[in-house]
C-alpha cells in the first residue's frame, strides 16, 4: 500500500514537472531543450575519419545534443577522394567541415558555400625539426630540405618563408612529404609539416633509437604559424549559400545545427575524456592516448574564443585571404558573403541562455602523456 | 590419392612461405650487419633493413594477436581483420556478380552482332584507362544523391574493374568454336539461342575461368580502393589506410593488414578455382 502511494505521488510530481517545463518556456527559449514537434534529418560531411578533430560533432550526436535541437544528424567520414565542398555543393551533404582557404578556392571555381561557424580560432599546422638542426625560425630554413604536404597545406609555410626573406624556389629545397612522419624520423628532411594534434604527437609516440625511450618535446623545435602571423583559418562549418538565401527551413536548420554543434564543442571542452570516448566508440584506429592528446590540442585551437565560439575574427579572415591570394591559388579576394556571423551569434545567445560558457576563457590546457604507438 | 595430393599442395605452400620468410629475415640480417650495404662494397641496399621498413616476421605475426579497439569493442587483431575482411568480401562479391553479369551480357551482345562489337569494344577498352581516383568521387556523389548506401557505391567501383576481363575474354570464348561446329549447328537449323547455350557458352568456359580469376582479384582490389577513396568505416581498405598513416610507429600493423588482404584475395581465388573444377569436370565427363 505504502509503495503504491509513493508511486502515485511520484507520478504526480513527474507530471507537474513536465507540465511546468513544457509551458514555462516560450518559443524563443525552447531551442535546444528537446521539445520537438518534428525532427529534421541532416547530413554532415567531415574532412577525414573519426578522430578528436571532430569530437564536438560526435559528442553532439552520441550525447543527444542534436536530439535536443530536433535534429537527426548523420555524420559522414571523409576519405582520400572525398572533397567536403563537392559533397556539400552537390547536395549529397547538408553541411560540411572544411578549411577556409580550401573552400574559398572551391567558391572561386563556382561553388557557393558560406562559413556559418568558425570553430577553430587558430591554425594547427606546425613546421617541426630536430632540436639539433638549428631551425628555430622560418629564416633558419635557408639551405635546408623542407617537407610539405601540398594540396594547399603549404601556403602558411610559403608565406612564412617569404616574410622571413627567403625565396621558396631557390633558398631552400621544398619537397613533398607523406602523411606519416617518416621524412623526419628517417632523417630525409630537416623540417616537416605536422598538425599539432596528429603528426606531431606521432613523433612523441615513437621510440628514439638513441635512448630506447619515447621521443620528447625537447628533442624537437617547432615553428608555429600562429606566432609568425601567416596562419590560416582551418576547420569551419560550411552551409550551401543558395539554400541559405532562399530556403527558410534550411536557415532554421542551420541555426539549430550550428548551435548544437558548438554546444557539442563546449561539452568537449568541459568533459574531454567523455568526448575521447565518443570518438573511440565511433571507430578510430588511433589509440586512446593519441586521441586524448588530440582532444586537448583541438580544445587549444578553439578555446579561448574571445568573441564567442564559432565567431569569425575579421582580422584572421583577412589574413587568411591575404596568404591564400599571395601564396596560394586564390585569384581574387572573395566577396564579403563568404562568411556570416549571424548563425554563430544566435548560437552564442542560445548557449548563454543555457548557462554554457561561450568563450571558454577559463579553459586551461591539460598535460597529456602519450604512450608508445598512441595506445 | 586425393589426400596425398592435398598434403603435397600444403607442403609446397609451406615450403614457399618458409623460403620467403628466410629470404626476408636473411636480407634484413645482412643489412643490419653491413649498415645497409652489399657485403664488401659501398653500394647501398635498395631497401633499408631497419625495424620500421622491414619489421621482423615474428613481430608481424605477434601483432596479429594484439588487442585492437574497434568502436565499442576490443578484440585481437586477427579477429578485427577477419571482421573487416568480411565487409570487404561483401562489397567485392556484389561487385563481382554485377561485373560478371554486365561483362557476359556485353560479350553475348558483341558476339551476336558484329556491329555491336565494333561499336562497343573500343569503349570497353577506353573505360579501363579512366583512373579510379577520378571515378570514385563521381560514383559516391551520384550514389549519395540517389540515396544509395556507400556499400553500393564501393561495389560499383569494384564492378567497374571486374566487368572488363569478363567482357573481353567472354567475347573471345564465345567466338572460339570452330566454324565446322557452328556450321553443324546451322545444318540442324538450331536457333541463335540454342547455339549459344549448347555450343558457344560451353566453349567459352576455358577462356572465361582465367578471366574470372583475374576478375575475382580485381573485385577485391576495387573494393579496397573504393573504401579508401570513399572513407567507409568498415572494411580492410580503411584499416590499411589508417595503418599506412601510422606506418612510422606501427609498421607491423600495416604488414598484418596487408596479409589480411592477401588472404582474402587467396580465398576468392580458391573459390573461383573450385567453381572452375566443378564446371570443367562435367565437360570432361561428357567428352570421355
Amino acid at each position: 500500500m505504502k509503495l503504491k502511494k509513493m508511486m502515485r505521488a511520484f507520478a504526480l510530481l513527474t507530471a507537474v514537472t513536465l507540465f511546468m517545463t513544457s509551458c514555462g518556456s516560450d518559443d524563443e527559449a525552447s531551442v535546444g531543450t528537446g521539445d520537438c514537434d518534428s525532427v529534421d534529418s541532416v547530413t554532415l560531411q567531415l574532412q577525414w575519419f573519426a578522430q578528436a578533430q571532430f569530437a564536438g560533432y560526435y559528442a553532439a550526436e552520441d550525447g543527444g545534443i542534436y536530439d535536443n535541437y530536433c535534429l537527426d544528424v548523420t555524420i559522414m567520414e571523409g576519405g582520400v577522394d572525398i572533397v567536403p565542398q563537392q559533397q556539400l555543393a552537390s547536395g549529397a551533404a547538408d553541411f560540411a567541415v572544411s578549411w577556409v582557404p580550401k573552400v574559398l578556392v572551391s567558391n572561386e571555381q563556382g561553388m557557393n558555400l558560406v562559413n556559418v561557424g568558425q570553430v577553430f580560432q587558430r591554425s594547427g599546422t606546425l613546421q617541426v625539426s630536430w632540436a639539433d638542426s638549428g631551425i628555430n625560425s622560418p629564416a633558419d630554413m635557408a639551405g635546408k630540405t623542407v617537407g610539405n604536404w601540398g594540396w594547399g597545406n603549404e601556403f602558411e609555410l610559403l608565406a612564412g618563408a617569404r616574410q622571413a626573406g627567403l625565396d621558396p624556389a631557390t633558398d631552400f629545397n621544398l619537397v613533398q612529404q607523406g602523411f606519416d612522419m617518416l621524412g623526419l624520423l628517417e632523417g630525409e628532411m630537416d623540417a616537416v609539416q605536422a598538425m599539432i594534434y596528429n603528426e606531431y604527437a606521432q613523433v612523441l609516440e615513437a621510440i628514439n633509437p638513441a635512448t630506447g625511450e619515447l621521443y620528447t618535446a625537447d628533442d624537437m623545435t617547432v615553428i608555429n604559424w600562429n606566432d609568425e602571423g601567416t596562419a590560416m583559418l582551418q576547420d569551419a562549418i560550411w552551409a550551401d549559400g543558395d539554400r541559405l538565401a532562399s530556403d527558410e527551413a534550411y536557415q532554421d536548420i542551420t541555426t539549430r545545427f550550428v548551435a548544437a554543434s558548438l554546444e557539442g564543442w563546449a561539452h568537449c571542452r568541459d568533459h574531454s575524456d567523455e568526448c575521447v570516448e565518443h570518438v573511440l566508440n565511433n571507430g578510430s584506429a588511433l589509440g586512446t592516448s593519441h586521441q586524448t592528446w588530440q582532444m586537448n590540442e583541438i580544445n587549444a585551437l578553439i578555446w579561448p574564443s574571445p568573441d564567442g565560439v564559432g565567431m569569425i575574427d575579421a582580422d584572421q579572415w583577412a589574413q587568411t585571404i591575404d596568404v591564400v591570394t599571395n601564396y596560394g591559388d586564390l585569384e581574387a579576394v572573395p566577396a564579403e558573403d563568404a562568411y556570416t556571423n549571424e548563425y554563430a551569434e544566435a548560437a552564442n545567445d542560445i548557449l548563454d541562455s543555457k548557462g554554457i560558457s561561450t568563450t571558454g576563457s577559463d579553459w586551461t590546457r591539460a598535460t597529456v602523456t602519450l604512450n608508445e604507438g598512441g595506445e | 590419392m586425393k589426400t596425398a595430393k592435398a598434403i603435397r599442395v600444403i607442403l609446397t605452400v609451406a615450403v614457399v612461405i618458409v623460403f620467403l620468410v628466410l629470404l626476408w629475415e636473411g636480407y634484413k640480417w645482412m643489412g643490419q650487419k653491413t649498415d645497409d650495404h652489399w657485403p664488401g662494397t659501398n653500394f647501398g641496399l635498395p631497401i633499408a633493413t631497419n625495424d620500421t621498413i622491414m619489421p621482423h616476421f615474428v613481430d608481424v605475426i605477434t601483432e596479429l594477436n594484439a588487442d585492437i579497439r574497434d568502436g565499442r569493442s576490443t578484440m585481437p587483431m586477427y579477429a578485427f581483420l577477419l571482421k573487416k575482411a568480411w565487409f570487404t568480401f561483401q562489397e567485392a562479391a556484389i561487385g563481382f556478380i554485377l561485373g560478371l553479369t554486365i561483362g557476359m551480357s556485353l560479350a553475348i551482345l558483341m558476339s551476336r552482332w558484329k556491329v555491336s562489337e565494333r561499336g562497343l569494344l573500343p569503349w570497353i577498352n577506353v573505360s579501363q584507362t579512366i583512373p579510379l581516383i577520378a571515378l570514385a568521387p563521381v560514383v559516391v556523389t551520384w550514389g549519395r544523391n540517389q540515396g544509395l548506401s556507400d556499400l553500393i557505391s564501393i561495389s560499383l567501383i569494384s564492378t567497374y574493374l571486374t566487368f572488363f576481363p569478363v567482357a573481353v575474354s567472354g567475347l573471345r570464348g564465345l567466338q572460339s568454336p570452330d566454324s565446322a561446329h557452328v556450321e553443324l549447328m546451322h545444318s540442324y537449323a538450331a536457333s541463335w539461342r540454342t547455339t549459344l547455350f549448347k555450343l558457344r557458352l560451353p566453349a567459352a568456359r576455358p577462356f572465361l575461368f582465367p578471366a574470372l580469376k583475374l576478375a575475382g582479384s580485381l573485385s577485391i582490389v576495387g573494393a579496397i580502393v573504393g573504401e579508401i577513396s570513399i572513407g567507409r568505416k568498415t572494411g580492410l581498405g580503411r584499416a590499411i589506410l589508417e595503418y599506412a598513416l601510422r606506418y612510422a610507429i606501427f609498421p607491423e600493423r600495416l604488414y598484418a593488414s596487408v596479409i589480411g588482404a592477401a588472404f582474402l584475395g587467396l580465398l576468392v581465388f580458391g573459390m573461383i578455382n573450385l567453381a572452375e573444377r566443378y564446371f570443367m569436370r562435367r565437360t570432361r565427363e561428357v567428352a570421355s
